[in-house]
């Protein structure tokens, strides 16, 4: 059996000659070849090759022979290729073949300083693509009510049924569970007082006021704002979106007009499920780990809660609803036309849309407290 | 190297999605170090059959051999070698959008040798250079045209050198220049690299430049109606379809 990669150099006065033995394979192991320029002394003057020996050849054999030809013409040394099996040959005159367009872009890594001014710039380019898509929303309504907004209704109506029916299940899962946190530890609490009884005022409030619309958008910015941001990604990738605004039907009426509907008439629904849910959450701690009659409990819960608070509720939901909307499309809109950038449109429009709903829902609370409502 | 038995024997092929027959009693051989072109319609199952000698998808009824090895027989572990063994040219070169030409085309190298990374480099900078797309390395997918994408996609598919090309409509999306080239290129390859080419096409003047050997697949009859050399099939074939598909004479009058 031979050897994989032998490389044996013969000098004859001016020519060196070198033989390859064995295979030159990329599965073989990579073999001690000698150092390719100490094969050449100062009075080699022609190279030659001899592949008698070779048994199979690739890309392996040709790199390294690429290499050795450099070298060779690097010092005006007469290169013989005759030798070499006719494949090799002829994928070598390939390879010296011209490319068609010299690269003229540079693609080099950023500094830090580079970094951060594009970070910034991209946050300033952010903002503005943010209040034009806004501005276009609004033109949009406009259009809509003034019926001349083209869509397709049957759009609309799927839309209302993932948004609503569809997102149910998970939505009373988790705000009965924080139904059920808030009662069991603010019963930890009020049983110091002695006052077990408010924690059917806590639940009642917190679902209410807070946590059920807080609830309800979180978890529809993860499911129903990722997907808007992957389906209007994936489109813009397919030149869908390109497809309608080539027909004459604008994209927004068509695209974002059903999807940011369905989520503004479906997330309040969605959210009185959530306060209900939740409070049923507490409700569960408060008759069975806090002994406390379910009657009680009940006219505590309806005495607690005022028609304002859930109002409050509700007015915030609608926001959330918009805003869970508004991110997952303009960041599908806006996606780059590869699959890298459907992902990070996906990614921005959750992070976004949870960002915008916390610091909303501050900027609330803290103006009703204001008011005191 | 002569192997007594053909290169790749398929054999009473069926291709079904569920009830739905595509093709049936596809029969047909290919020799090592040919071309051979699976011509048809559209929709006539040319890509089903294409992820079929790929390995993608398992025939409803019927075997595939290569060099004599019952593919769908054989191990999970065996069809994995003989699917390394394959290079696939996608339509629009299916080139990983994440990462740049040298990364895409140095992607199997890293896997499946144990190469060191300088001639990893190497070894695509050849690659790049004999598909012309010296110096693109850098490149991302996105900034490059299509033409140079399926260029990119040749240079990932041959990165390994292997013994079987597929190619899925190598000239659909080029234009007449471009996909002359990619032609020559495939030739080129051919008689280079010792290996065997596999193209679904339905160009014409690409299916007479480079087939040794063709099969042609029919809607109506959801078999194949003929094979051998398209050159002689053209003007030889007795069925009256594929001469009409061979001289593109058929003509709206002619239907029924």
């Amino acid at each position: 059996m031979n050897p994989d990669c032998v490389l044996q150099a013969s000098h004859d006065k001016e020519e060196l000659c070198l033989a390859f033995l064995g295979s030159w394979l990329i599965h073989v192991e990579p073999c001690g070849l000698p150092n390719f320029t100490q094969l050449f002394t100062p009075q080699t003057k022609s190279l030659c090759f001899d592949t008698q020996h070779l048994i199979e050849w690739d890309s392996r054999f040709l790199v390294e022979l690429s290499r050795i030809i450099a070298i060779a013409e690097n010092q005006s040394i007469a290169v013989d290729i005759t030798e070499l099996p006719s494949g090799v040959r002829k994928l070598l005159r390939l390879t010296q073949k011209k490319t068609t367009i010299p690269p003229d872009k540079k693609f080099r890594s950023l500094g830090v300083l580079e970094e951060i001014g594009n970070h910034t710039l991209g946050f300033f380019r952010q903002s503005i693509e943010m209040l034009a898509f806004t501005g276009e929303l609004l033109l949009l309504y406009i259009r809509f009510f003034s019926g001349r907004a083209r869509y397709l209704k049957k759009d609309l109506l799927f839309f209302l049924y993932d948004c609503g029916p569809q997102a149910l299940p998970i939505v009373a899962l988790i705000s009965f569970l924080v139904g059920f946190t808030l009662a069991f530890i603010g019963s930890v609490q009020l049983r110091m007082f002695g006052a077990d009884i408010y924690v059917a005022n806590l639940v009642g409030l917190t679902m209410t006021r807070e946590m059920g619309p807080m609830m309800a958008a979180i978890i529809m910015a993860g499911r129903t704002g990722a997907s808007y941001a992957a389906q209007l990604g994936t489109m813009q990738v397919n030149d869908e979106i390109d497809a309608l605004q080539t027909m004459g039907i604008n994209p927004l009426d068509f695209l974002v007009l059903p999807r940011v509907t369905a989520l503004i008439i479906m997330m309040p629904l969605l959210a009185i499920c959530a306060d209900f849910i939740g409070i049923l959450g507490g409700f569960f701690i408060g008759c069975f780990s806090l002994d406390i009659s379910p009657i009680l409990y009940y006219e505590q819960t309806i005495k607690a809660i005022h028609l304002k608070h859930f109002l409050v509720g509700m007015i915030k939901s609608v926001v959330f609803g918009y805003l869970v909307a508004f991110c997952g499309c303009i960041k599908g809109m806006h996606c780059g036309r590869s699959a890298d950038a459907v992902g990070k449109a996906t990614t921005s429009a959750v992070v976004t849309a949870i960002v915008f709903i916390v610091i909303t829902d501050a900027v609330f609370t803290f103006f009703f407290n204001v008011l005191g409502v | 190297m002569t192997i007594p038995a053909p290169f790749i024997d398929v054999q009473n092929l069926t291709m079904a999605y569920g009830d739905f027959i595509l093709q049936q009693n596809l029969s047909f051989s290919i020799e090592k170090g040919s071309i051979f072109t699976i011509m048809g319609e559209s929709g006539c199952g040319k890509s089903t059959l294409l992820r079929i000698l790929t390995g993608l998808k398992r025939p409803a009824v019927g075997d595939v051999f290569f060099s004599g090895n019952n593919f769908w027989q054989s191990s999970k572990k065996k069809r994995v070698q003989r699917m390394q063994q394959c290079g696939v040219l996608y339509q629009s070169g299916a080139l990983w959008s994440s990462m740049t030409i040298r990364e895409n085309v140095a992607l199997p190298l890293q896997q499946f040798t144990k190469l060191s990374p300088t001639l990893i480099d190497e070894i695509v900078e050849l690659k790049l250079a004999l598909v012309g797309l010296k110096g693109f390395g850098e490149y991302p997918p996105s900034a490059i045209s299509g033409g140079m994408r399926k260029r990119a996609g040749l240079a990932r598919a041959i990165a390994l050198d292997p013994e079987i090309l597929f190619f899925d409509e190598p000239s659909a999306g080029l234009d007449p220049i471009s996909s002359k080239m990619l032609d020559d290129l495939i030739l080129e390859l051919r008689d280079s690299l010792g290996a065997t080419i596999i193209i679904v096409t339905h160009e014409l003047p690409s299916i007479f430049a480079l087939a040794d050997n063709s099969i042609f697949l029919d809607t109506e009859t959801r078999t194949m109606l003929a094979t051998g050399d398209p050159k002689i099939l053209a003007r030889d074939c007795d069925n009256l379809k594929v001469r009409q598909f061979l001289s593109r004479s058929a003509s709206l009058a002619d239907q029924p």
